[in-house]
C-alpha cells in the first residue's frame, strides 16, 4: 500500500560511513533530524540572547520564558539542590520538545517516534539518577526501596514492589513518549487517508470528505498540544526521579 | 481458529485497556477542575501534579496500544 500510515516511520539511509565490526554506520534521516534539532535549539538560543537588553525583545523573552519555566519546575520538584542538574534537564526538555515539534512539519521525520531514541534518553536519565544517588548517599540510597512506617510483616512485599516499580521506570518513561508520538502521527495519517478515500467516491463523497478534513485540522492542533505536553511530562518525571536520588528518605 | 484471526482479535482486546486510561485521565482532570473551581488560588500550584497524574494514567493506556501494535505489526 502506497499510503501506509506506518511508512512515515521508515528509517532511510542517506549515506554510509562503512562497516565497523559487522555493524553498519550510516547517516540516516533520523540522525539528520537529530542534528537539525540541535542546530535549531542552539541557533535560536544563541541568536535570541546575543544582544541582551533589559527590556527583552520578542525572541529574548521566549528564551527567558523557556528558561524560567523549566527552572521553576526543577526548583519546585527537587528543591534548590536540584538546580545543579538544571543544564541537563533543560537540554533534555529542549531536545525532546524540538524533535516533537519538528515532526509536526509535513514530510519531516519524528525522531521521538522511535523507541530506540526515547529508551536511550530514559536510560541516560536513570543512569544519572543511580550515579547521583549512590555518589551522594552510598549504600543508604537503597533505603529508597524500604519505606518508613510500614508494618514489619508486609515490608518484604512492599520492598519487592518498590524495586519492581523502580525497574519499570525507564520502560514507562520511554514508552510514554514513544507511544504518544507514534499513535498521534498514525491517527493523523489515518484521518488524512479518509479524506482521499471520500474524495475518490464521487461528488457525495467529496462533500462528505469535509468532515474528516476538519477532524484532521483539529487533530493537528491537538498534536501540537501533545508535543509540548509530552516534552514537559518527560522533564517533570525526570525531576521526580532525580528528587528520589537527592532525598531518598521520604 | 487461525493464528492471523487470533492476532487481530487480540489487538482489538488490547485496545479495551485504552478506554480505562481514558476514564482515568478524565477523573484526574475532572477532579482537578472541581478542586480549582472551589479554590482558584491553589489551582496553579497543583497543575503540575495534575499533569503528572494524567501522564502516569495515560502511560498505562499507551502500554495497551503498544501491545496492540506489536500484535499487528511485529508478531
Amino acid at each position: 500500500m502506497a499510503n501506509d500510515p506506518i511508512q512515515q516511520f521508515q528509517i532511510v539511509e542517506i549515506f554510509s560511513f562503512g562497516e565497523i565490526g559487522g555493524m553498519e554506520f550510516a547517516m540516516t534521516n533520523s540522525s539528520v533530524f537529530m542534528i537539525a534539532a540541535v542546530a535549531v535549539i542552539s541557533g535560536f538560543l544563541m541568536g535570541a540572547t546575543r544582544g541582551r537588553t533589559l527590556v527583552p525583545t520578542r525572541a529574548q523573552s521566549v528564551a527567558e520564558l523557556l528558561y524560567s519555566f523549566i527552572a521553576n519546575t526543577v526548583r519546585s520538584t527537587t528543591g534548590t539542590e536540584g538546580m545543579k542538574f538544571f543544564p541537563f534537564i533543560f537540554t533534555l526538555f529542549l531536545f525532546v520538545l524540538t524533535c516533537n515539534l519538528l515532526g509536526m512539519f509535513p514530510y519531516f521525520f519524528t525522531v521521538t517516534s522511535h523507541l530506540v531514541v526515547t529508551f536511550a534518553l530514559a536510560m541516560a536519565v536513570m543512569t544519572m539518577v543511580l550515579v547521583v544517588g549512590f555518589a551522594r548517599h552510598g549504600v543508604r540510597f537503597l533505603e529508597l526501596f524500604v519505606p518508613h512506617g510500614v508494618p514489619k510483616p508486609i515490608l518484604p512485599f512492599i520492598t519487592l514492589i518498590e524495586v519492581i516499580s523502580f525497574l519499570s521506570r525507564p520502560i514507562s518513561l520511554s514508552l510514554r513518549l514513544f507511544g504518544n508520538m507514534l499513535a498521534g502521527h498514525i491517527v493523523l495519517k489515518v484521518f488524512a487517508g479518509f479524506v482521499v478515500t471520500m474524495g475518490a467516491a464521487g461528488v457525495v463523497g467529496a462533500v462528505g470528505g469535509v468532515l474528516p478534513f476538519a477532524m484532521t485540522v483539529i487533530l493537528t492542533a491537538f498534536e501540537f498540544l501533545i508535543a509540548g505536553l509530552q516534552a514537559f511530562v518527560f522533564t517533570v518525571l525526570t525531576c521526580v526521579y532525580l528528587n528520589d536520588a537527592l532525598h531518598p528518605h521520604h | 481458529m487461525e493464528a492471523e484471526a487470533a492476532k487481530l482479535i487480540g489487538a482489538g482486546l488490547a485496545c479495551i485497556g485504552m478506554g480505562g486510561a481514558g476514564i482515568g485521565v478524565g477523573i484526574i482532570f475532572g477532579n482537578y477542575l472541581a478542586g480549582s473551581l472551589r479554590n482558584p488560588s491553589a489551582s496553579q500550584a497543583q497543575f503540575t501534579n495534575a499533569l503528572i497524574g494524567a501522564a502516569l494514567a495515560e502511560g498505562l493506556g499507551i502500554f495497551s496500544l503498544v501491545v496492540a501494535l506489536i500484535l499487528l505489526f511485529v508478531v
